[in-house]
């Protein structure tokens, strides 16, 4: 970095945006501010300059804690064999397969 | 070690292949992030150097619905550089650094920028033109590899028309008003239009990066082919409008739809992009001018900031 030029850009913080009523606020993009009342005008400036916002969230980068690619796999796995959480696990009528074989 | 990376190369390839996108934690080669960060910082730079030329003009727009169209649309230029400066930083470059090759002047961006706004045409023209070349490139772009990028350029397409059709609409409107309006759209025309097609890049047989690009999914059609898209689109609305492409030698190839053009002047792309077109100077003195003027507004943002935070802990 040159000594002559400053280049303080504030810091980076995440927004997330809900477009409609009863949506979920989804993650629009980063922007740069010093605090939080500067980040969330800097998000209305940058996302929302064609009204589609009901609400904003606004939160600092570092204060995310995210999966890695690396422990993406042994993280969600656990999941994979519970299959009678699913709803396709359960039967009920008399004809069924599962009812045959008893 | 290296068989490790070979590896990860081939599964890197092979979620290519498989039309995957890449999310900024996931292993790239390093020469795909390196590619990434040139791209998209250059497109980063073109939208905020791209403010200038029109900026050239708010103060001067010939109506008040004029100057609303042209302000929003060089904010939303401003909006299309954060979103462009914020994913190139998810490859691992800083903010503070792009800023600093922009304004050191090591930094490329669109040659097109380089070029002055001379008369009122010339904000139709850019909207018509430039944006309708930038258009066709990004929209294509937007379906990269790279998830931050595509994104950011989902986001910039959705905004882009607008560009173009105010600008299509201060044509319209000049050409319309009678002989002198129009003349002042053709002198507008024959200015940009080729500095226009530069914008798409080298010719294929001369653009030494584009296959391992291509095979990257960072570029999905040539600068060949995406400018004759431009070309064949845009001669038409020209027709229509009356108008003559300054270029002698076009002409409408039956056989395969298209219009041939004459060749585009190498010479001066080079010179261009190497910093010495018409306005380089000029434009790399007002950004620098800009980011020196703002130098107190981040100061003063910081120390507040400062403030805030010690009032906060000494009220816990």
């Amino acid at each position: 970095m040159s000594g002559e030029i400053e280049h303080d850009q504030g810091d980076l913080w995440e927004v997330f945006i809900q477009e409609d009523d009863n949506a979920p606020h989804t993650h629009a993009g980063s922007i740069r501010a010093a605090d939080p009342e500067m980040a969330i005008q800097n998000a209305r400036d940058v996302f929302a300059r064609r009204g589609k916002a009901k609400s904003m969230w606004v939160v600092k980068s570092d204060h995310i804690k995210a999966t890695t690619p690396d422990d993406v796999a042994p993280f969600f796995d656990p999941t994979a064999d519970k299959i009678y959480r699913h709803v396709q696990f359960y039967k009920h009528t008399l004809d069924d397969e599962l009812w045959k074989k008893r | 070690m290296s068989e490790n990376i070979a590896n990860l190369e081939e599964q890197f390839n092979r979620r290519i292949a498989n039309g995957e996108t890449i999310e900024p934690k996931d292993w790239m080669p390093e020469k795909y992030r390196k590619q990434l960060m040139r791209l998209i910082s250059q497109h980063a730079h073109s939208e905020i150097i791209g403010m200038l030329p029109e900026g050239n003009w708010i103060t001067r727009a010939p109506t008040l619905r004029r100057k609303l169209a042209l302000l929003a649309k060089v904010q939303d230029e401003a909006g299309h550089g954060h979103y462009l400066y914020s994913s190139a930083e998810t490859l691992g470059i800083s903010r503070e650094e792009m800023y600093d090759q922009l304004l050191q002047g090591k930094a490329k961006y669109s040659s097109i920028f380089n070029y002055p706004t001379l008369t009122w045409a010339d904000m139709g023209m850019i909207g018509w033109l430039v944006d309708g070349a930038a258009i066709i490139n990004q929209t294509t772009m937007a379906k990269c590899s790279y998830g931050p990028y595509s994104r950011a350029l989902l986001r910039i397409c959705k905004e882009e028309n607008f560009h173009k059709k105010q600008g299509m609409e201060i044509i319209a409107t000049l050409i319309a008003s009678g002989l002198k309006g129009k003349e002042m759209v053709q002198e507008s025309l024959n200015r940009f239009w080729w500095p226009t097609l530069m914008m798409f890049g080298p010719h294929d047989t001369n653009s030494p990066n584009s296959a391992e690009m291509m095979k990257w999914k960072i570029k999905l059609k040539s600068n060949d082919e995406l400018r004759q898209r431009f070309i064949d689109m845009t001669v038409e609305q020209a027709l229509e409008w009356g108008l003559t492409i300054p270029d002698p030698k076009l002409k409408f190839n039956g056989k395969i739809r298209s219009w041939e053009t004459g060749e585009i002047d190498w010479e001066e792309f080079n010179r261009v992009i190497n910093g010495n077109g018409p306005c380089n100077h000029e434009r790399m003195g007002a950004r620098r001018t800009a980011h020196e003027n703002g130098s107190w507004v981040r100061e003063a943002a910081r120390a507040y900031e400062e403030k805030q935070r010690l009032r906060n802990i000494s009220a816990a």
